[in-house]
């Protein structure tokens, strides 16, 4: 018996347990994505409401090269993460507000509340009578759909900060704003990036829906437009486009969240 | 006329349902270079006083004087205030922690920037300035928080229980370091404890403070022959265990 067979053994079977994980997931994709196909082609299942694997990916390649595909999804990648910043940037500036003035912060708690608790998308027909069918209205959705609930979180965040960091702060004669910069936000921070990754969630549900209702550009465009001509193939080719990038969006977040917090 | 005033000291916190006093008649002086104590069990308002004295809040009624002028915190370093804790911000290294006070003042270039630097190696710390503080421990960090302390050249010092989160042996050193640089410094401190050899050990004069409202009960002076040893000599000097027993017998009467 030795040390560093036993710790050699343990990183075998260590191994083989993420490899055995690994193997399980790939599985899933594949029985999934199969069973798809069999199922469409078989008639088991309707295949023009349901699709199948093979006619999506030919409509990707299709939509791919005649460049339609392209210019839709970055409209919508364009209007999300649009959204996405602008609703964090405003949201945590209105938290510094809160935070600034302990009467302002009394004073709006219930119509945070109310805002909060609130469905925001339900308030997407007059964000487009009010800012138009553009652009403009469906990043306000995205943007919107965030805001209320970072700043909730942010501000509570800056207020759980140890009093004791402020204590210290005073002792030297910082004032208020010097607090702010020099312990209320960087104590915050690993908060304002774990918001981060809600939001970008957030933002996805506030463009999508957007665009069902402006209805002339997106994904979300495709999702309603195939629906409407009973084209399921583009309603399915549009929805696997959303889950890509939503998941490369939410992947990049985490990596900015592992650059920027080091402890 | 003394160097800090503590004049008629009265101070009471109030909330929806209650008021309670925390200090009452507190009236004391402290002279430019003395080490004082304050020391009592928990709850006789030391915290409060210490807060005051830093004017982190003004008292109920009663003044503060240092150097027969009243203090003005916001704008002002000639107090410098240690924790239990050392409270140096995490996200900054030693380096940028302790140049803190100044960057608030935009002081932090230059000579001043170089004597700061220096003072890291005085409490011991020499080659430490580009770590974080999670890099250190306990007793570094109070080390780095004490040359924080001391960067903005306060005049007097207060020093809340800054031994009482530490081991013993860690503390025994500390002691010894903080004793020394206030005094190649020739600062005015004011130690707060609830330990009475530190309190023997390290300060010219002790405050025995009573609970409920606290009061300064007794004052009791350190004799000469204790004041001008090393904190941990002085643990070791035949006087020091006279004083202890004296100290002893009146907390125990305060029980009761
Ligand atoms: N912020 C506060 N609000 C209300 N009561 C307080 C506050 N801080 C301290 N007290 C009360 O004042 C008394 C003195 O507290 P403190 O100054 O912390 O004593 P010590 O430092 O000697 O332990 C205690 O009874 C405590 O409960
Ligand atoms: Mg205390």
């Amino acid at each position: 018996m030795n040390i560093e067979q036993l710790h050699k053994q343990y990183k075998t079977s260590l191994k083989k347990e993420n490899r055995l994980i690994r193997l399980y997931q790939i599985l899933i994709f594949l029985v999934f994505f199969s069973s798809w196909e069999l199922f469409s082609r078989m008639e088991w299942i309707d295949p023009l409401i349901f699709s199948s694997p093979s006619k999506v990916w030919q409509l990707f390649l299709q939509k791919l090269a005649d460049g339609t595909l392209l210019s839709h999804s970055g409209v919508t990648l364009f209007e999300t993460v649009l959204g996405f910043i602008i609703g964090t940037l405003l949201g945590t500036i209105l938290a510094s507000l809160l935070w600034w003035s302990p009467r302002l912060s009394k004073t709006l708690d219930p119509y945070l509340v109310i805002l909060n608790a609130m469905p925001k998308v339900a308030l997407g027909p007059i964000i487009i009578v009010a800012f138009g069918p553009g652009f403009p209205s469906i990043i306000s959705m995205g943007a919107i759909i965030s805001i209320i609930i970072t700043t909730i979180v942010v501000y509570t965040a800056f207020r759980e900060v140890d009093p004791n960091y402020l204590k210290v702060l005073q002792t030297f004669g910082a004032t208020r704003t010097q607090a702010f910069r020099e312990a209320i936000l960087p104590a915050s921070f690993p908060t304002i990036i774990s918001t981060l990754k809600v939001n970008v969630g957030l933002s996805w549900v506030g463009v999508i829906v957007g665009e069902f209702l402006v209805s002339a550009k997106g994904l979300g465009y495709l999702i309603i437009y195939g629906f409407q001509v009973f084209n399921f193939t583009l309603v399915m080719l549009a929805l696997m486009i959303i889950a890509v990038f939503a998941t490369i969006m939410y992947q990049l977040v985490e990596l900015l969240e592992r650059k920027l917090i080091k402890d | 006329m003394s160097f800090l005033t503590i004049q008629d000291i009265h101070h009471t916190y109030f909330s929806n349902q209650t008021a309670a006093t925390a200090l009452a008649d507190i009236s004391l002086d402290i002279e430019k270079g003395e080490f004082v104590s304050f020391l009592g069990p928990s709850g006789c308002g030391k915290t409060t006083l210490l807060s005051i004295i830093a004017g982190l809040f003004p008292p109920t009624s009663g003044k503060i004087l240092l150097e027969n002028k009243p203090l003005d915190a916001d704008s002002d370093t000639s107090i410098g205030y240690m924790l239990q804790q050392d409270y140096l911000f995490p996200w900054k290294t030693i380096e940028e922690n302790i140049l803190l006070g100044l960057k608030l003042i935009k002081k932090d270039e230059g000579l001043e920037r170089i004597k700061t630097l220096k003072l890291l190696s005085d409490v011991g710390l020499g080659g430490t300035g580009k770590l974080y503080p999670r890099e250190l421990s306990g007793g570094m960090r109070q080390r780095a928080a004490l040359a924080r302390t001391l960067a903005v050249d306060p005049k007097i010092l207060l020093l809340d229980e800054p031994f009482s989160a530490l081991d013993y042996q860690t503390k025994l050193k500390l002691e010894d370091l903080v004793f020394e640089t206030l005094k190649s410094f020739g600062k005015t401190a004011v130690l707060v404890t609830h330990d009475i050899g530190e309190a023997i050990a390290m300060s010219d004069r002790i405050y025995l403070f009573s609970p409920n409202p606290g009061r300064v009960h007794k004052t009791f002076e350190v004799p000469d022959e204790l004041r001008g040893l090393m904190p941990f000599h002085a643990r070791n000097h035949p006087q020091y265990p006279i004083l202890f027993q004296t100290i002893w017998k009146e907390l125990e009467s305060l029980e009761y």
